[in-house]
């Protein structure tokens, strides 16, 4: 039987970019450029990997986001999957990550999985929780920020280095699994892949198709609320020397008198 | 007055300090349970009640060192139904945040991480975030539910404030999920001998410009001086030259130390985003159009083989 897999994507502003927040201090999605989270290719590409070990499997990604957001979809099907799920509805805008959660399993059920795949965390809101809320509505094991993933009989394993040791795990699927940025190099699209790509089905979902109420999401349904965003002040401007031979010594003298020394 | 959970992170019953700031942070909203789980547990509990815990609740089972997560998730979920804090606390770890947010789900409330700050106020604790790169701050509340929070490391001082820290079991079920995910091997991660990177008040970074393994020494050698842990930029650990335990940014490390030297480090944004909330920081780069100089206190343009032994000698001959 195929291996379904579902890998989780998402369209973020772009790092290097001015990121800003609009009035209502949502991420402001609109004026900035938009890319697929460079630390979901990650998720994409072992997938991919996965993938190339099954008999038969099939990849689909899902992301939930503006009507740009299938510039996400777009790439990540040039770079291998087969088809991808755009959820897309006004009332989702100003979703947290509560809500986000809702929306990926309600859509994740929907399309049928063995397997999802996500990244460690989005580049925007770089909270890292979305894949254990999303595994605790499925009610399947979490098997979370890998740097090395395996999938075998049924089985997922994986390295977890966490702060104190490095930890070996196991689960039986369906899972819910994320990668880190240690996982291996995502690859780049072929040109073949980039053209392939555009024949691939992209299927949108809204609220309705997923039986999810405007409320339970978006600003309205959101269980934190954002007071404030201020620009951080741009610190003052430093002290900068050049070398000349001595450059050791002045910094040691800086540091002694602001007392580290 | 209302109680507030903290998650005590620790290693066999030696607790971790940004445990100890939680319990700083925790009595500005109310009083301090803490709840301890797995090998040790009991044993954290007198320098908890010397931080503040009124009580601490402990639980040892096997399912916590043999299960990822959600073993740890039914236990803070049982405190919960025993305690009704007023807000929820949990170091901002990987595993902190993904325990927290799995706990928020399933009570109903929101969640709030990587806080930097927490304030009390009648809308109910208010967290400082510092985002996008830590170029914005943000302050957020959670609006549904008792606000469980994960804040990240240096966020506040370990104060002493004597409490009674009463140790008392907590009767702890668990789900059917709980022992999902199986860990079938831990290797512990090699002490360095040197400060924990996030906790520490120093930390010295090297990045590309350092141009090997080996050369890592000059870094070592000034950061033993400071009494600093080590750090390294993702260019150093991709190259294979520094473990990613030390890796400092977005996909490594956060670290707000009060001083922080860069050393043939170009300031990537991916960088800035580990270390932008340093107190004070330092870089050395032979490049003087590098981009870490738009953050420093302090900056010298020069090759960092000469600059960092001529800093560590002077450190120790300052020192004595
Ligand atoms: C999704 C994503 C996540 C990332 N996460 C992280 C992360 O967590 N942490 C991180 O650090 N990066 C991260 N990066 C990578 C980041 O973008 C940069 O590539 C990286 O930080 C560069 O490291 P570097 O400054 O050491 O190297 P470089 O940018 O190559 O800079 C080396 C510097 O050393 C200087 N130099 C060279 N020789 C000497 C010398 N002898 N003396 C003095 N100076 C010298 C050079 O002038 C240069 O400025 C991430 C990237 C992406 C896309
Ligand atoms: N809007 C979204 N659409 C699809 N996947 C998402 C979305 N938000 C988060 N994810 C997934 O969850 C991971 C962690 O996100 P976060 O918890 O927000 O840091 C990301 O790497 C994605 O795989």
């Amino acid at each position: 039987m195929s291996l379904r897999i579902v890998v989780t994507v998402k369209y973020v502003p772009d790092a290097t970019g001015d990121r800003h927040f609009a009035d209502d201090l949502t991420v402001d999605r609109d004026d900035v450029d938009g890319l697929l989270s460079e630390l979901d290719e990650y998720a994409v590409e072992q997938a991919l990997q996965i993938a190339e070990n099954a008999d038969d499997a099939e990849i689909t990604v899902l992301t939930i986001g503006p009507e740009d957001a299938k510039d996400a979809l777009r790439k990540a099907l040039s770079m291998g999957a087969d088809k991808a799920i755009h959820v897309e509805d006004d009332d989702l805008h100003g979703t947290d990550a509560i809500g986000t959660s809702l929306v990926l399993a309600k859509a994740i059920e929907k399309a049928g999985y063995d397997l999802v795949i996500s990244g460690m965390a989005s580049t925007d809101g770089t909270m890292g929780v979305v894949p254990a809320l999303v595994a605790e509505r499925l009610g399947v094991p979490q098997v979370t920020l890998l740097s090395e993933v395996s999938v075998e009989d049924g089985t997922v394993k994986g390295r977890r280095d966490g702060d104190t040791a490095s930890e070996q795990l196991q689960a039986s699927l369906p899972a819910v699994v994320s990668v880190t940025d240690q996982s291996g190099e995502a690859r780049y699209p072929s040109f073949k892949g980039i053209m392939a790509a555009k024949k691939k089905p992209v299927t949108s979902w809204d609220l309705e198709d997923l039986d999810i109420e405007a409320g339970e999401v978006g600003l309205e349904g959101a269980y934190t609320a954002v007071d404030s965003a201020a620009e951080r002040p741009a610190r003052t401007a430093g002290t900068i020397v050049k070398d000349e031979g001595e450059g050791g010594k002045q910094l040691a003298a800086f540091l002694a008198e602001r007392k580290f020394i | 007055m209302a109680e507030v959970l903290v998650y005590v992170d620790h290693v066999d019953g030696a607790v971790r300090k940004p445990t100890l700031e939680l319990l700083t942070l925790a009595r500005r909203i109310g009083e301090p349970v803490a709840v301890a789980l797995g090998a040790g547990a009991a044993d954290t509990a007198a320098t908890l009640a010397e931080h503040g815990a009124t009580r601490v609740l402990t639980h040892d089972a096997a399912e916590y060192a043999d299960y990822l997560v959600v073993p740890k998730v039914d236990a803070l979920q049982a405190a919960c139904e025993a305690v009704s804090p007023a807000a929820v606390l949990v170091p901002s770890s990987a595993e902190g945040k993904e325990i927290a947010a799995r706990l928020a789900l399933r009570i109903g409330s929101g969640i709030i991480t990587d806080a930097v700050d927490l304030e009390a106020s009648d809308e109910g604790p208010v967290a400082t975030q510092s985002v996008f790169a830590a170029s914005f701050t943000t302050k957020s509340r959670v609006a549904k539910g008792a606000p469980v929070i994960t804040v990240k490391a240096n966020s506040a001082a370990v104060e002493a404030a004597p409490a009674a820290g009463a140790v008392e079991a907590l009767a702890v079920s668990f789900s059917e999920q709980a022992t999902g995910t199986k860990i079938t091997g831990r290797t512990p991660r090699e002490s360095t001998g040197r400060p924990e990177l996030t906790e520490a008040a120093i930390v010295v970074s090297g990045g590309r410009g350092v141009g090997g393994a080996e050369n890592f020494a000059v870094v070592e050698a000034l950061a033993d001086s400071l009494g600093a842990a080590v750090g390294a930029s993702r260019a150093a650990v991709d190259a294979g030259w520094y473990p990613h335990s030390s890796q400092v940014g977005q996909t490594g490390k956060s670290v707000s130390p009060q001083l922080y030297i860069a050393s043939g480090i170009s300031g990537a944004i991916q960088h800035r985003a580990g270390m932008q909330t340093s107190k004070t920081i330092v870089a050395i780069n032979k490049d003087s159009e590098a981009p870490i100089f738009d953050l420093v206190d302090y900056g010298v343009v020069g090759d960092l083989f000469d600059v960092v032994p001529q800093l560590t000698e002077e450190v120790k001959a300052r020192k004595g």
